[in-house]
């Protein structure tokens, strides 16, 4: 556990600095571009496997968290021109208390009910947003970069390296949560919430930290956003790929290590990525569509499950018993 | 800016809305309702439906008729996609609810990103004699199109209530979904009955999806606002009830079309999912739960 603990800071520190080197070094934008989508994509994915992969509850909102993040700076950028790192707090702590809301309305409900009751939300802050003039409304908002801050040289590589924090940061906060008492609490709610609540678990205050916790995490991930893009506008932001891709990369990875989405956010991130300058850009979430049923029945364990089961029948082949 | 002498008008237009959406409701109520299949893909399917509609449309068919033709070939679909689900979900048990889900929610995207691949985002719409013409009542116009939608739903709703009640096999699915292992018990198949009565969801589905091209111009991404309004309806029914869904249609469209007269389009689809959630919220078995 110890020796984990190092290597896994180790591989942290090295991420960071990489992403550092490569935003001063490599010239070309598109690669970090790019590279801020798939970094956003482990964000989102490690958020939603808080409480879609360690409790078992299937967050199809993910729009929501993530379109409320961005148009929290959307708000600090109109109103105050607020810094990033005050949009990205501001943003974090809002959609966690969205989270907790929607937690303390729906976590009472099982299931699908919850699932529906994510969507509701989404669709209902959609629905807001178009209709509150200051953001933008329906056509959406242009919205100016400041300078950007030395050492970088160009906004989206500073972006790029920024959401790489974030990034550390959520792997490392669903690290925490996954080896502590409150993920041996979420594996037992999801394996049987009436025997967890039976055995002592406090099934429902476990639930709404680990719907904070994620919504929190999604947030921080669409507040850079509307820098990011120069513009914002709700459909693409609330939009439901997002929800797809968040739930998708988890189960393509493996739910129940916080390695899972991190590998699935990087592999479906990359090849999205690769897709949409190929071919097209529907074509890139119809891939994540059959993946995400190709891997559900196919191999319900996701890459990690494929590693582990591959391993197990070389050892056991090995060592004839 | 609140108009309230339009007030008589939007309750008329959203009884015809209510009896529209519980009949693209009713399949989901069978399914979800009376099978506990997390089918969120409903909604895609009857987007497909649309598309087949408008195909056939193509070739100066009826939408009607085109329904009605899409029926069989749908009922097969949804015996297929039954017997998928039961084989790789069902029968495996513990973690099925979360892949099951992720397996329709996966599907649902499949199918409309593979319609936007084939007939791009542009709305579609059929041509019929009925469409873009109206009844008038004293002071009251009533579109055609509404008119038939809402015809076809009740004659729905009503044939499969006898349906449910009346035949052997509709008392099989009812029984199925009160008690499978006493069902088990007595002698018969519960998987073969859910899987005809998914199938007979599907079907619904095809006629519910000719309605939806009746009652306007359709687009690929249609099925996320009636994922909203579709499961709305089943739990505000109570899952399962038959009648109940045309009641609990009734209710939404009537507020649907209040709340479009007094406040303007874009607040429509917020009025299904606050519903859905204050129905979650405050009685989650329903208006007629069992």
């Amino acid at each position: 556990m110890k020796r984990g603990g190092t290597a896994f800071w180790v591989g942290a520190v090295l991420a960071i600095a990489l992403a550092v080197l490569a935003a001063l070094g490599i010239q070309n934008e598109y690669y970090f571009f790019a590279g801020y989508v798939v970094l956003q994509f482990v964000v989102l994915a490690t958020a939603w496997n808080i409480l879609g992969g360690y409790a078992g509850y299937v967050n199809f909102g993910t729009g929501a968290f993530f379109g409320v993040g961005a148009y929290t700076s959307v708000v600090l950028i109109q109103a105050l021109h607020a810094p990033l790192l005050v949009q990205i707090a501001t943003a974090a702590v809002l959609s966690g208390l969205l989270g907790f809301g929607t937690g303390l309305l729906t976590l009472r409900l099982r299931g699908i009910f919850f699932s529906i009751a994510t969507v509701a939300v989404a669709i209902i802050f959609e629905t807001l947003i178009i209709n509150w003039r200051y953001v933008g409304g329906a056509t959406g908002v242009q919205l100016l970069r400041p300078p950007v801050i030395a050492p970088f040289d160009s906004y989206t590589k500073m972006l790029f390296v920024v959401m790489a924090l974030l990034a550390v940061g959520a792997v490392a906060v669903a690290r925490y949560i996954e080896a502590s008492w409150i993920g041996r609490g979420l594996r037992a709610i999801r394996d049987s919430e009436v025997a967890a609540e039976c055995n002592g678990v406090p099934t429902l205050r476990l639930k709404l930290f680990a719907c904070t916790v994620s919504g929190a995490l999604m947030g921080a991930a669409g507040a850079p956003l509307p820098m990011y893009m120069s513009f914002v506008e709700p459909a693409s932001t609330f939009n439901l790929s997002y929800s797809v891709s968040a739930l998708a990369m988890p189960i393509i990875g493996g739910t129940s290590h916080w390695l899972g989405p991190v590998i699935g956010a990087v592999l479906l991130g990359t090849v999205q990525q690769v897709v949409t300058v190929t071919i097209s850009s529907e074509l890139n979430v119809l891939v994540v569509g059959v993946l995400l049923v190709l891997f559900v029945v196919v191999a319900p364990g996701g890459i990690l499950g494929l590693v582990a089961k591959l391993r197990s029948a070389r050892s056991s082949a090995r060592a004839p018993a | 800016m609140l108009s309230f002498e339009l007030l008589p008008d939007a309750i008329v237009l959203g009884i015809l809305l209510g009896c529209f959406y519980a009949a693209v409701s009713i399949g989901l109520s069978v399914a979800f309702g009376l099978l506990d299949v997390p089918h969120v893909a409903h909604p895609a399917f009857l987007v497909l439906g649309s598309y087949g509609a408008y195909v056939l449309g193509q070739h100066e068919w009826d939408p009607l008729l085109s329904g009605l033709a899409l029926m069989p070939a749908f009922f097969v679909l949804g015996i297929a996609v039954y017997r998928f689900y039961h084989e790789t979900f069902e029968r495996r048990g513990s973690e099925a609810g979360v892949r099951g889900l992720a397996f329709f929610f996966g599907i649902a995207f499949v199918i409309e990103v593979g319609l936007i691949l084939v007939f791009g985002v542009d709305q579609r719409m059929v041509e019929a004699s009925y469409i873009g013409s109206s009844l008038t009542i004293g002071e009251m116009r009533l579109p055609l199109r509404m008119l038939v939608a809402a015809a076809v739903a009740v004659v729905l709703t009503l044939a499969l209530t006898a349906y449910l009640s009346r035949t052997f096999t509709g008392r099989a699915i009812r029984a199925v979904a009160q008690d499978e292992p006493a069902l088990r018990l007595m002698g018969a198949n519960p998987v073969r009955i859910k899987q005809w009565a998914f199938g007979i969801a599907t079907a619904a589905s095809a006629l519910a999806g000719a309605m939806l091209i009746i009652v306007g111009p359709v687009e690929p991404s249609m099925d996320r606002v009636y994922i909203g309004r579709t499961f709305c309806i089943v739990v505000l029914a109570g899952l399962g009830s038959m009648t109940g869904t045309l009641a609990a249609g009734l209710i939404l469209g009537i507020s649907e079309s209040i709340v479009l007269t007094l406040f303007g389009a874009s607040w429509a689809p917020a009025v299904s999912f606050g519903l859905l959630l204050i129905v979650l919220g405050v009685r989650p078995q329903g208006l007629f739960g069992r």
